[in-house]
């Protein structure tokens, strides 16, 4: 990393420690929506940015980690099992789900993912013994960490908070690692990766399954923090809103995910004040930001710095290939 | 015997119209390499541009091609030009991800500045019961079925029977060859956006009076223009049209005959049992990778 960079993510570090101090009640729980769509976003981000594979899943997979919590703590488990548990059980549904990814790519993998987030929903729907159906599940306690209570909004976005931390340093050792490494080289040219001697098809099935337990572990948290869960939440429109997180952050991008969530949270929120209209205004402006920063937004930070040096240096600007 | 003759003639009934908007979609995908996730917003809408100026006082028949040039002046030529073209040179995936911001553009302005509410939409034919041996079978069913049948047929005509429709499928098939061979292939892909709009426009006025008009249309829709598409094959016009014809006559005869609470997923179960079985769809060529 950059110096600039390593800069930005201290500020960023010490703005997201700070801000719910400054915030009320709204803010923070806006906050924590960030952190706990942050996880599901590195996650897709693995699957889409790194691994090259467009998955319409992962909000169903935040489902499947939410209905996981709701069911399991009520039940007596402990918060932390149940977190895992959810994270364990995306593994292996990402795991089991992978295995079209093997035979077909790119759009056809999005419908299949598709399908599959309306089969999520149809089962949440439907199945009402166990998930009470339309009227969804209230009240998911929030832990008790080591004598902790998190009970408190403000308690609850540090956990939130942490989590995050915690698991985008994993990941960000994970890509890093020689697998890392190798599910880069599925997105650049799998077919040059394969006659390197890589696995391609078991590496495109971890990346899928590692992000779908990403995705199950925001869910984790997601069932707490909101205190109701209900299928709509989880349907098309979480998993469209992910991908377009992933994408207008800047997909490929370690830090993408953060930046195209905050947008994604807060947009809609400054946008109020165009009242009724503001989903309308939000539409626009993801159509308006992509036409002219397809890379996202962080792709156009790292251009205009480029442009911003080689005008200073006299050089000309790099055109192509000169990406992260 | 007699309500299985009912629920075939009005999932035929439904495919048809699965199939004119999976027939749309292929089309974009095969020269432009559009996957319009809006497609199905494409269909709620005309249905409203036919509403509105009946409002403004136009007879239905008017109406309908009031409805119908809006629909190529706005989901044709200006979708083309204002959100694929600045687009494309991107690649699929930010496209993609347009098209679906487009679809929430569309659905909410529809919401906010026409309604919330469904509106009734008038049929095609009076709705009266005809008997075919046991079954009783509506009008409206058939009056589908025949404007579908008309469609498709001329569609056909003009793709097959036509120098542009060649020049058209010399797009799809092979953009660089084809402009050497001195076809205007720009042009052709705008025709494609245009016969696209035409398509959407007239599943729009079949759908409309079966499900009534309301902003929330585009999704079921557009989910079964994908499946379609898929199943029948993605390269191919009349794997479109077939798998638009299952996909209705699946979706009738399973929620009669096996679960109508996963009435939807039916067609999933297809999609993924078609995609990992034969991923280019029943009557689809398999399209070569490149490094």
């Amino acid at each position: 990393m950059t110096r600039f960079g390593g800069i930005l993510v201290a500020i960023a570090a010490v703005t997201a420690v700070a801000a719910p101090f400054f915030l009320k009640p709204f803010g923070i729980f806006l906050i924590s929506t960030w952190a706990v769509l942050t996880i599901a976003a590195i996650g897709l981000n693995l699957t889409l940015g790194y691994a090259g594979q467009i998955s319409l899943a992962q909000g169903a997979f935040v489902g499947i980690g939410a209905y996981t919590v709701a069911l399991l703590t009520p039940a007596g488990m402990p918060f932390f099992v149940a977190f895992m548990a959810a994270g364990l059980l995306c593994f292996a549904i990402g795991w089991i789900l992978g295995y079209p990814a093997l035979r077909v790519q790119h759009h056809y993998l999005a419908f299949v993912t598709l399908a599959f987030t309306t089969l999520v929903f149809l089962v949440l729907r439907n199945e009402e013994w166990l998930t009470n159906g339309i009227y969804g599940i209230t009240g998911t306690p929030r832990p008790n960490l080591l004598g902790w209570k998190t009970s408190g909004a403000r308690d609850f976005y540090f956990l939130c908070l942490g989590t995050l931390t915690m698991l985008s340093l994993a990941t960000w050792w994970m890509l890093r690692s020689p697998w890392g490494r190798a599910f880069l080289a599925l997105r650049e040219n799998p077919i040059r990766a394969l006659s390197l001697g890589l696995d391609t098809r078991r590496y495109t099935l971890m990346a899928f399954a590692i992000g779908s337990s990403l995705g199950g572990l925001a869910g984790a948290l997601y069932a707490p923090l909101v205190q109701f869960i209900e299928p709509n939440s989880f349907s098309f429109g979480l998993s469209f809103n992910l991908l377009l997180m992933v994408i207008v952050g800047g997909s490929g991008n370690f830090f993408g995910p953060f930046v195209g969530v905050l947008i994604a949270v807060l947009l809609p929120e400054w946008l109020r004040i165009t009242q009724g209209y503001y989903l309308i205004a939000y539409a626009a402006a993801v159509m308006v930001i992509l036409a002219f920063c397809p890379t996202g937004v962080l792709g156009l930070i790292e251009r205009t710095r480029m442009l911003v040096r080689h005008k200073v240096t006299g050089m000309p600007p790099l055109t192509s290939g000169a990406g992260p | 015997m007699a309500s299985f003759i009912q629920l075939l003639v009005s999932g035929l009934a439904t495919g048809a119209i699965y199939a004119l908007i999976a027939v749309g979609f292929t089309l974009l995908w095969q020269t432009s390499q559009t996957i319009n996730f809006a497609q199905g917003e494409f269909v709620m809408l005309p249905a409203f541009f036919v509403l509105a100026a009946m409002n403004a006082g136009a007879p239905f028949w008017l109406a309908a091609l009031i409805g119908i040039s809006l629909s190529v002046l706005i989901l044709g030529i200006l979708f083309k030009v204002v959100v694929v073209d600045p687009m494309l040179k991107y690649g699929v995936l930010p496209l993609v991800i347009s098209t679906i911001a487009l679809s929430l553009l569309l659905k909410e302005s529809t919401k906010d500045f026409y309604s919330s509410q469904a509106q009734p939409f008038p049929a095609l034919v009076p709705a009266v019961d005809v008997h075919v041996f046991d079954a009783v079978v509506s009008t409206q069913s058939l009056a589908v079925l025949a404007v579908a049948i008309v469609t498709v047929v001329s569609l056909n005509l003009l793709l097959n029977r036509t120098r542009l429709g060649r020049q058209m499928q010399a797009t799809a098939q092979n953009a660089t060859l084809a402009r050497i061979l001195g076809v205007p292939v720009r042009r052709m892909v705008l025709y494609t956006f245009l016969l696209n709009a035409v398509l959407v426009a007239i599943a729009s006025i079949l759908v409309s009076p079966i499900y009534l008009a309301k902003f929330t249309n585009g999704e079921t829709l557009g989910m079964a223009a994908f499946i379609a598409a898929i199943v029948g094959g993605f390269n191919q016009v009349r794997g479109a049209i077939l798998g638009g014809i299952i996909l209705g006559v699946l979706d009738n005869l399973s929620a009669a005959y096996i679960s109508s609470q996963y009435r939807g997923a039916f067609p999933l179960i297809v999609l993924i049992i078609v995609i990992l079985l034969r991923p280019q769809g029943l009557l689809g060529r398999i399209e070569e990778r490149s490094v």
